[in-house]
């Protein structure tokens, strides 16, 4: 029997609300993720923006990181925005920490500098007109082959797709513009 | 503010509000921690703090020691910065734009223009505009908090009565700002203005506030904070996260405790995982009476 799908927002740190927000303007339904049992409910998960250290410890105390991982490749679509995107690189460069290794890329955290560096701008790439907003934000850097950039700034990628999982290095859930969700949402199988 | 970028379209810069509460919006469900050192500010990164607040000294001991409190000395505050990856916070004095403009040049991620300081002005806040740094300010009601926002501060945290390890006052000025914005959210649209007047705040924030039912930027709590408990107590009272001053590095084990605080924080409506952090700690800050200490000695009301 068809149902709603249900987007589980990772809720440990951060602007998971917003999150909320931006899918609920879809008409999706989101509930948070916060132990991997919450993960069976869900048909998507989101890893939203935030204190990257913060969130790794936090992954790490209730052992979500495995369960994370195996959510993501049965095949369920993920999307990651900024602290999130660092959390799917296959690795992190500076200030290390776990990563799940879903996006072909290197992250390079508070790649601009601090609060003072951050900056909105709009993106070259399919998407017309995509405002993005940059907090302390990570960069994407030596991205793999199987790596597609759906919009890069200044060169670099920070919208990108690797088969099921999308990582955004900006906050799209920060403004009204919902295609960086509907991207998430379009992804997910009807049952 | 602007300039061009490689496909035609402006750039915005760090001075705009919408930049400022979005750092504001990341730190959300997070733990905020006073440090007076790198190695303290190590600790905290360590237990899982969003942010660390540099200053010279904690409240309690600012509260003890007396005399003037100032802005932390740059080099404590550059000496954090490259310690740590999670944003640098200061403290200015209420009204001290010179100080303000000091941290602003120096790139720390916030700045908390706060009664903690011996205030620099009697009248007069920090225009918050012109920062690339954005503001946290305090607060104790409504008004106060619309007034700040007026002035361009990106978050609002309850005062409470800092370095006091009485949670008190935190509670008494977050049941006061969620009762008086959700007391907007049921006057109709012409008894606003009057609602402005008396809580003496723009109009137009009180109507924002009277729509959303919510502050136009994020609200967290301060003052008091000691133990895992008051962390979850104020979340449960709809802080959207907490700052902890004294009650970690004046506890008997503050790493310890930091993280206790941290997860009681993220997990504040799990009673099981509140009562799994508060097991195992050593003894808190020590608390004071309000009763005991005078007008003067009551920081929350430096500032209006």
């Amino acid at each position: 029997m068809a149902r709603e799908p249900v987007v589980g927002i990772l809720a440990i740190q951060g602007d998971f609300e917003a999150h909320a927000s931006a899918l609920s303007r879809l008409g999706a339904r989101s509930v948070r993720v916060r132990r991997d049992r919450d993960l069976d409910a869900v048909d998507a998960i989101v890893l939203p923006g935030g204190e990257t250290t913060t969130i790794a410890k936090g992954l790490e105390r209730v052992g979500l990181y495995d369960a994370l991982e195996t959510f993501a490749r049965s095949g369920r679509p993920v999307l990651g925005t900024c602290a999130g995107a660092v959390l799917l690189a296959r690795e992190v460069e500076n200030h290390p920490v776990r990563s799940l290794g879903l996006i072909d890329a290197v992250a390079v955290r508070n790649a601009y500098g601090s609060q003072v560096d951050s900056f909105s701008v709009t993106a070259d790439g399919e998407l017309e007109n995509l405002r993005c907003i940059f907090i302390r934000a990570p960069q994407l850097r030596r991205p793999g082959p199987d790596l597609e950039v759906l919009a890069r700034v200044d060169g670099w990628p920070v919208l990108v797709r690797q088969k099921n999982v999308v990582a955004a290095t900006f906050h799209p859930e920060l403004t009204d513009d919902t295609r960086v969700h509907s991207l998430l949402l379009d992804s997910i199988p009807a049952r | 503010m602007t300039d061009g970028n490689s496909n035609g379209s402006s750039r915005v810069t760090s001075e705009s509000f919408e930049i400022k509460v979005g750092l504001a919006e990341m730190m959300k469900g997070g733990v905020i921690m006073d440090v007076t050192k790198p190695d303290e500010a190590k600790i905290a990164e360590d237990s899982g703090a969003t942010a660390v607040m540099a200053l010279e000294r904690v409240p309690s001991d600012i509260r003890k020691d007396g005399g003037v409190a100032r802005m932390c000395s740059i080099e404590v505050i550059e000496g954090i910065q490259k310690t740590v990856s999670i944003p640098v916070m200061a403290k200015v004095r209420i009204g001290h734009f010179l100080e303000a403009r000091v941290l602003d040049a120096a790139g720390v991620d916030f700045i908390d223009e706060s009664e903690v300081l011996t205030p620099a002005d009697g009248e007069h806040h920090v225009d918050k505009h012109e920062f690339r740094s954005p503001f946290v300010c305090g607060a104790r009601n409504l008004g106060e908090a619309l007034r700040r926002i007026a002035e361009g501060a990106a978050m609002i945290r309850t005062k409470g009565e800092a370095g006091s390890g009485n949670i008190v006052e935190a509670v008494r000025h977050l049941r006061q700002v969620m009762g008086d914005i959700r007391r907007l959210t049921a006057v109709l649209p012409e008894e606003l203005p009057t609602c402005a007047k008396e809580l003496g705040a723009p109009v137009e924030l009180v109507r924002k506030v009277a729509e959303a039912g919510r502050l136009p930027v994020p609200n967290f709590a301060a003052g008091g904070i000691a133990t895992p408990a008051d962390a979850a107590l104020c979340m449960a009272l709809g802080a959207e996260a907490v700052f902890v001053g004294s009650g970690v590095f004046k506890s008997e084990d503050p790493a310890a405790r930091a993280r206790a605080i941290v997860r009681a924080t993220t997990h504040w409506d799990e009673p099981d995982e509140v009562l799994a952090a508060s097991r195992g700690l050593a003894g808190a800050m020590p608390g004071i009476e309000m009763e005991s200490l005078q007008e003067h000695e009551r920081l929350a009301n430096r500032g209006w």
